[in-house]
């Protein structure tokens, strides 16, 4: 049923660090090669080797500049996924009972085999988590690697998703969030986690952690400094000559 | 939003044909026989084609049947089985009077009621759309209730409310365009809180994820369509409302002149509404569009 469990048991989810965050893109990759070989319908590709070339990906990296009133701009790469919303819009909305939220662990999922593909799910989400497969005509979202987080087949150190065992950066954490003590709630509180579009109240159970403020060194002074004589602000000798005397051709200065 | 044609032929035709079916369930005309056979075709037409339309959309059509089990919680379920249970009792309603000159007064009520609410489900599927700031306002089931109404009206030959019906519909057109306008900056969601960076200065999407296009992009950022966004809009205007107003209120004699005059209103008014229904969804902004640096 698209009704949405009161309260579930776990928050599953991750934590996403932008500070660490390096824009490899393996997770996109690591992702779209597990969930096209195990759980459910395939991850299509349209075209993918003429000129436009699409497919169904759960997972994607998008990279955005932030410029402070003051100070340098900042790059930061951004990967999103499906959040596992408590208050999950694309649960309600669907008409067939496809997607649903498990009590047990919050993760919101959908059931292939009754998906009808009306895409009303993808339209509701704020997120663009969910893409619609157009090779298999349902909708395919991230499922929190539910194949592998309880697989007693793999070996524990792999029980995460897929996404998270690979991030060569570290950037990436898994875990419940419902309870305060675990390693993931304990960041986010450290690291003033944040939901993305709070104003849409769908209550996001994956959080992010903010960029760190950039180093600042100017207090500190290097043992090279003297040196390191600074570069005269105002040119001397013969470019001072030529500096003034170009100033006073016509054209002026500028 | 994609303006996929097969919502558009939908929304703008069942809506005129659970319109003239609401009309038909308060017995205006009260017709019966074959003149009552020619009305009820009309009816069924328009709104079986437009369900039959908005399954072309769907990845797995085959299914459709699970879309009547969720009525608990989502509009669309809710909206199939207004449409299913209206169309019953009008095919009820509508025997007894095509072939046994009756009129269930209370049946055609309760198929008049449902047809109304059927309208009403399909304005609420857009409605509840928070993701959607143009859609999610109270102006848009009212405009869908006000389009269906007049449309109705106009088919049913009911004379003495359709230059009203058209009158409210035209304006509440004009309004739902000036508070739509407005909506997504109201809404208050921009890539800064998208991102969660706005309070560290100016975001600006950088790198999209992907060189090529995808599902997002194509489903819900439609940039094209808004280029004639002005010209468009004067166009479903004048056909929409104004034009069929001034074919209706045209002081014509004679039965000939009459029934010219009153299907080039009603032709006229679906050309309209078929023109601001792709407004609708072409000028819609979707919020994820933010992500992309897109609106």
């Amino acid at each position: 049923m698209t009704e949405l469990p009161n309260a579930t048991e776990r928050k599953m989810g991750l934590v996403i660090d932008l500070d660490t965050c390096v824009g490899c893109h393996a997770c996109v990759i690591s992702c779209k090669g597990w969930n096209t070989e195990n759980y459910g319908a395939p991850l299509s590709d349209q075209n993918p080797y003429g000129g436009d070339p699409s497919g169904t990906f759960l997972n994607r990296v998008h990279s955005y500049e932030v410029q402070p009133a003051e100070g340098h701009a900042q790059l930061i790469h951004f990967p999103k996924s499906c959040l596992h919303c408590e208050d999950a819009p694309c649960v309600t909305v669907c008409p067939t009972g496809a997607s649903y939220k498990r009590a047990e662990d919050g993760i919101v999922l959908v059931n292939e085999d009754h998906c009808i593909g009306c895409g009303l799910c993808a339209w509701s989400c704020p997120y663009g988590a969910r893409e619609l497969d157009l090779a298999e005509g349902v909708m395919k979202k991230c499922t929190l690697c539910v194949d592998r987080i309880y697989n007693e087949n793999l070996p524990e150190v792999d029980r995460i998703p897929s996404c998270v065992r690979t991030c060569p950066a570290g950037a990436r954490h898994f875990g419940d969030l419902g309870d305060p003590d675990s390693d993931v709630s304990q960041l986010v509180a450290e690291r003033g986690g944040m939901d993305l579009m709070p104003e849409m109240g769908t209550k996001p159970v994956n959080k992010y952690l903010p960029p760190r403020p950039k180093d600042t060194i100017e207090e500190e002074i290097d043992i090279l400094a003297p040196l390191l004589a600074p570069v005269a602000e105002e040119p001397q000798g013969f470019m001072g000559w030529l500096d003034k005397a170009l100033d006073k051709l016509p054209g002026g200065a500028n | 939003m994609h303006p996929a044609p097969s919502v558009i032929i939908f929304t703008t035709l069942s809506g005129l044909g659970f319109g003239l079916l609401f009309f038909l369930g308060l017995g205006q005309p009260a017709a019966t026989g074959t003149v009552a056979f020619v009305f009820y075709a009309i009816a069924y037409g328009l709104a079986c084609g437009g369900l039959l339309a908005s399954t072309f959309h769907l990845g797995r059509p085959e299914r459709a049947w699970r879309a009547f089990t969720q009525w608990k919680t989502s509009w669309l379920s809710r909206e199939g089985v207004c449409a299913v249970a209206a169309l019953i009792i009008m095919g009820l309603y509508a025997l007894g009077a095509v072939f046994l000159d009756s009129d269930w007064t209370l049946l055609g009520w309760i198929g008049a009621a449902l047809s109304l609410a059927t309208v009403f489900t399909t304005s609420m599927i857009y409605t509840q759309l928070k993701t959607v700031p143009r859609w999610n306002m109270a102006l848009t089931p009212a405009m869908f209730l006000a389009f269906s109404l007049a449309g109705g009206a106009l088919l049913a030959g009911a004379e003495s409310v359709a230059p009203w019906l058209l009158a409210i519909a035209g304006a509440l057109q004009l309004a739902y365009w000036a508070k739509g306008d407005k909506a997504l900056e109201r809404s208050g969601t921009n890539l800064g809180t998208a991102t969660g960076l706005g309070d560290r200065g100016a975001v600006r999407a950088f790198e999209p994820p992907h060189t090529g296009s995808n599902y997002l992009l194509r489903e819900f950022v439609h940039l094209v369509g808004r280029k004639h966004a002005q010209k468009l809009r004067m166009i479903a205007f004048t056909l929409g409302f104004a034009l069929p107003l001034l074919l209706i209120l045209t002081p014509v004699q004679g039965f000939v002149i009459k029934h010219v005059f009153a299907a080039l209103a009603v032709l006229s008014h679906l050309a309209g509404v078929a023109a601001s229904r792709w407004l609708f969804f072409a000028q819609a902004e979707h919020v994820v569009g933010l992500y992309y640096g897109k609106r």
